[in-house]
């Protein structure tokens, strides 16, 4: 039965004056899009396969091909739009669950554009970073309530702390399971993550023998799969984080297809070769908070109460009482993923329309922590779309202590959000286990790009924190009269805790 | 008595290396070169290049004007040495000069053969062709008595480039050769014939298992030839390209031991004291077969050459082993060969593919599991890995079967090996 | 000297190294017109090898103890004091394809005329050679190795 309903969502350009038929762009595309007959010595491209990833644009010598969004001419219809009516199209004709990969992309209200930051003037100096020290160097894990010193001439700390991750930059590397991206990917992440000073999240997928090097830079994940988990991938790492949800998916578990369990995921993940790799939805040991504090203490026990452990949610309808249950629970941290968070494989009708965003989730959750006095007991990280050094200052007023990075982090490294990481065949060699298409990620190349990116994020950040005239992130953390709303109701106000811009 | 640091007899390919590898070493010390022929250095396989106008004199010389200046070296051109003498450390010239060395490299490459029992060999217009002074003299005698045509002895690759420079020059021209087909000792079967097709399409005539008997003269010069067949033929020129000899005359009465060639060992050291040879008058040790055999190429004697003047000047250098490589344009199909070119007995195979309206040849011979020869003609593109492979020795029987495919390639070699030649340093010595 | 290092592992196979050289070695230098007038008659001096998923862009080696250099009849293949590069004098080049015969990695070809020797010259003028500017993934490095 031929595929007539569907129809290509991209058409590819090329300009006839520019093409020197030097077929790199036939042997770049993984989907086959672009194709060279010998006979009349020209490319072709079937725009029909095409992606929109970019990847033939991007290494066109001469710049000939260009790649449009084709806005079909179906009779303009707000409620059908063109995406709803493939979708059924799709459906109908395949059956199945339709699957997509990154984050939501639905034109709903990001309130990160909607809040708006303070400046020095007049009264309060403002601080030039080039010149004078900026702290943000940033401690996850729980804080003791009050100190306690011995006294003398030279006062020595008594309260012993508990474990802590000392990030140099408030930005971590957000969960991206070797398996879902290449090896490639994984090796620079970690990488980046020890180079800056900060921490990379090693996801559901273990911790490959590669990246052990890395670990003391590594976040080491418990998931409902359990992939990869023993006391050696506990021990090793600096962190461990108890995943519960995610944001992209909440309520439900993940699915590596068997064809990508290659011997080398099947090793770390310590899974059969060629058999699927199911996360369930729920940890099969954990139906109540009080399951979740005995796998906390379990993984204390196991790590000697050397690393903090925390506990990764969604963001979902009252999150800040499971937050709250969280922390009593036991963890160093809580992370926070939300709607907008990436994913390789989802079904689209629970990505675009589960969860909530992150901004309330983490107005709520840092409102209730600081209500019940449990906000020291662990820090807060915020996952769910950081896309810029401003995002990551406004959340870190909103009352984080510091944000996960996971589609930036791609982004840094090429990808273009074609949302086809589902598929395997990323053309950029991030979500991909083809060794013809892994081959593109040069993992010297990609460290070096995440490494630029967190220090530029950094020296903004300093660059706002020096306008706003303070010069410890610690005086940003939870300081909401730095944020005021712009475009907001006021019950929006209420919810995320700030005022009007005006005011 | 004069006297230096490092003689040289010669003023070819393996005497100019010798320098080359000296100064590897040795930026000062005194260099002597000798040589009975009177030009500066010269590229001698251009000499049937420059008879058939392909090339002019200013094209002839291997290295620039100022080489042997640059190089600090001290020339004797147009003297022939006489004698050796290895216990004096001395040399004696034909014009009465004795000249004491420390270092002596004997690289006097070759002599033609000229067959001794053919009567009437002694007329005008009766040539060998190895020198620049013999391009010479046949251009000048072509133009002299209005050649128009011509017999080369010989299916060799001397004679096959003299007949090319030959038909340059519109003298229509015969080749005799004795064994039943050309290039008998560079090919095999097929490629002879690949090659034969192209040279009568270019209008050469070819006499195979046959040879000259006689040579019939007017008023001096030569105007035919009988062959041992029977036929006459009529001509006005002829050139004997019917092999050489290393020219190991020099050494006679010296002591040095000598066989077909002056025999070296893997240093070019010969059987006297700080005496070595290199060259087409060496016989070194054969890379295939391990014994010592004279391979006249000119590769084998520039590597000679260097190991030779390093050796000398007191470094390490080891003599890998000579390997058979030609590559020769018979009028303008290329033809490579390498080693063995035809299977020797038990324990060797063949792959090869042919393409007979083409033109195209390409062979391997195989034995135990290593390629020990290989044929090209007319696709020779990337001959070079083949050569590298059998002079490396490498085992192919795990890629035996992507040897002849289109896609062939480094890619499809042993990733160890690949390696190697991809750093540059395979030829490393 | 300065060499290039091929890093197989990096290769993607795209093929832009072959485009940037055919460009360097035009008489226009412009992609557009080099490719619509004056690819016939150039070789590119580095060239892509593939299989299966493997790849690599090979040039000439510019080996220190260059067999090219060692077999070549008229001196016209030569080592540029300078750079250290091995160059071949098209001046002094008659086709006699010794070169080709010698060197173990098939870096010299042809020429598109089919009169003289043709491989890649480092991209003489130039302080970084094309290929390695313009390669995507880093897959082919100059490296230096001091003087030799």
């Amino acid at each position: 039965m031929p595929e007539w309903l569907t129809q290509a969502e991209f058409v590819i350009e090329r300009d006839p004056e520019r093409c020197i038929q030097c077929k790199v762009c036939v042997r770049q595309c993984a989907n086959e899009v672009h194709r060279f007959d010998a006979e009349l010595g020209e490319v072709f491209s079937d725009s029909d396969k095409c992606v929109g990833c970019h990847r033939c644009v991007s290494l066109c010598p001469t710049n000939a091909l260009s790649v449009r969004q084709v806005e079909l001419d179906f009779r303009s219809n707000a409620n059908w739009t063109p995406q709803a009516i493939r979708n059924i199209y799709k459906q109908a004709e395949q059956g199945g669950v339709l699957l997509t990969g990154m984050g939501n992309p639905e034109p709903l209200p990001v309130y990160w554009d909607r809040m708006l930051l303070n400046a020095s003037q007049v009264t309060n100096p403002s601080i030039d970073p080039l010149r004078e020290p900026m702290e943000l160097l940033t401690y996850l894990g729980a804080k003791p309530t009050r100190l306690k010193y011995e006294g003398g001439d030279e006062p020595r700390l008594e309260t012993e702390l508990g474990p802590q991750l000392e990030l140099q930059v408030p930005v971590m590397f957000s969960t991206m399971s070797y398996g879902s991206i290449s090896y490639n990917a994984s090796l620079a992440l970690a990488r980046a993550a020890s180079e800056v000073g900060t921490y990379a999240n090693t996801g559901e997928g273990g911790l490959h023998a590669g990246i052990r090097p890395f670990a003391k830079n590594m976040i080491v994940q418990v998931a409902s799969g359990r992939f990869g988990v023993d006391a050696d991938y506990l021990n090793a790492a600096a962190a461990v984080e108890i995943k519960i949800g995610q944001g992209a998916k909440p309520g439900i578990g993940g699915h590596l297809p068997g064809e990508k369990v290659t011997a080398e995921i099947s090793a770390t993940r310590m899974i059969p070769l060629g058999t699927d790799a199911i996360s369930p939805a729920p940890h099969h040991d954990i139906y109540s908070i009080e399951d979740l504090r005995q796998l906390i203490y379990a993984i204390k026990e196991t790590t000697r109460y050397r690393k903090p452990v925390g506990v990764k949610i969604a963001a979902v309808h009252h999150i800040a009482a499971i937050a709250s249950g969280a922390v009593r629970a036991g963890a160093d941290f809580v992370a926070i993923d939300g709607y907008r968070g990436g994913t390789g494989a989802a079904p689209t009708m629970i990505r675009n329309n589960v969860g909530i965003p992150i901004e309330f989730a983490l107005a709520a959750v840092d409102a209730r922590l600081r209500e019940e006095g449990i906000r020291q007991d662990a820090s807060l990280v915020v996952a769910g779309s950081f896309r810029c050094a401003a995002d990551v200052v406004k959340a870190i007023a909103l009352g984080a202590d510091a944000c996960y990075i996971g589609t930036g982090a791609l982004v840094a490294m090429g990808c273009h959000l074609c949302q086809k990481c589902y598929t395997g065949r990323c053309n950029w060699g991030i979500a991909t286990q083809d060794p013809y298409l892994t081959r593109r990620l040069n993992p010297n190349i990609a460290v070096r790009r995440l490494v630029n990116l967190l220090e530029s994020w950094r020296h903004e950040i300093k660059e706002i924190m020096g306008g706003m005239g303070i010069n410890a992130v610690e005086s940003l953390r939870g300081n909401r009269d730095h944020l005021r709303g712009i475009g907001l109701t006021d019950r929006e106000l209420n919810a995320l805790g700030i005022q009007m811009a005006g005011e | 008595m004069t006297k230096t640091k490092y003689l040289i007899i010669g003023n070819s390919v393996a005497a100019v290396a010798a320098v080359s590898g000296i100064r590897q070493v040795d930026a000062d010390g005194d260099i002597t070169l000798i040589s009975r022929e009177t030009q500066h250095t010269y590229s001698r396989p251009l000499i049937t290049y420059l008879l058939g106008g392909k090339v002019g004199e200013e094209q002839m010389a291997y290295r620039p004007a100022d080489w042997y200046e640059k190089s600090g070296v001290n020339t004797m051109l147009g003297t022939e040495v006489t004698h050796v003498d290895p216990e004096a450390h001395t040399v004696d010239t034909a014009g009465g000069q004795t000249i004491g060395y420390e270092k002596l490299l004997i690289a006097v490459g070759g002599t033609p053969i000229v067959p001794r029992d053919v009567q009437g060999a002694d007329a005008e217009g009766v040539f060998t062709f190895t020198t620049m002074d013999d391009a010479d003299a046949i251009a000048n005698y072509i133009e002299e008595r209005e050649v128009r045509s011509a017999i080369v002895v010989g299916g060799g690759l001397i004679g096959l480039k003299s007949v090319e420079a030959l038909i340059e020059l519109g003298i229509s021209t015969t080749v005799v050769e004795l064994a039943d087909r050309m290039l008998s000792a560079t090919f095999d079967e097929t490629a002879s014939t690949l090659a034969q097709r192209r040279l009568a399409r270019a209008g050469v005539e070819v006499r195979t298992s046959t040879t000259v008997a006689e040579l019939l003269s007017e008023n001096g010069r030569v105007v035919g030839a009988k062959l041992t067949d029977g036929e006459t033929l009529p001509c006005e020129l002829l050139i004997f390209a019917i092999g050489v000899l290393p020219a190991t005359g020099i050494v006679q009465g010296s002591g040095i031991d000598s066989d077909r060639g002056i025999i070296v060992d893997d240093g070019m050291r010969t059987s006297a004291e700080d005496v070595y040879a290199a060259g087409d008058v060496a016989q070194a040790r054969a890379l295939l077969c391990g014994t010592n055999r004279c391979i006249a190429i000119f590769p084998n004697a520039y590597r000679q050459g260097i190991v030779a003047g390093r050796n000398m000047a007191g470094a390490e250098a080891q003599w890998e082993g000579g390997l058979v490589m030609n590559s020769v344009t018979i009028v303008d199909l290329p033809t490579i060969s390498v080693g063995v070119t035809e299977a020797l007995g038990e324990g060797y195979e063949e792959l090869s593919q042919l393409n007979e309206v083409a033109l195209s040849y390409r062979k391997l011979v195989l034995h135990e599991g290593r390629i020990v020869g290989a044929v090209f003609v007319g696709d020779i593109d990337r001959a070079g890995i083949i050569t590298g492979l059998i002079r490396e020795r490498i085992d192919v029987s795990e890629i035996r079967d992507v040897l002849m495919s289109d896609d062939f390639g480094l890619i499809s070699l042993p990733a160890a090996y690949r390696e190697r030649v991809l750093s540059g340093t395979v030829n490393r010595r | 000297m300065k060499r290039i290092r091929i890093c197989e592992e990096h290769c993607i196979g795209c093929g832009l190294c072959e485009v940037h050289c055919v460009v360097q070695h035009s008489r226009s230098r412009n992609i557009i017109r080099a490719f619509r007038e004056e690819r016939d008659g150039i070789v590119p001096g580095v060239k892509v090898e593939r299989d299966g998923h493997l790849s690599f862009a090979l040039q000439c080696r510019h080996c220190e103890d260059a067999p090219c250099i060692e077999a070549c009849m008229t001196g016209a293949m030569h080592r540029d004091p300078e750079t250290g590069a091995v160059l071949c004098d098209t001046e002094r080049c008659v086709g006699c394809w010794m070169c080709i015969m010698a060197c173990p990695a098939g870096a010299v070809q042809r020429g598109a005329s089919g009169k003289v020797a043709s491989k890649c010259d480092l991209c003489i003028g130039e302080d970084v050679p094309v290929c390695v500017a313009n390669c995507p993934n880093e897959a082919l490095v100059l490296e230096d190795d001091g003087d030799d």
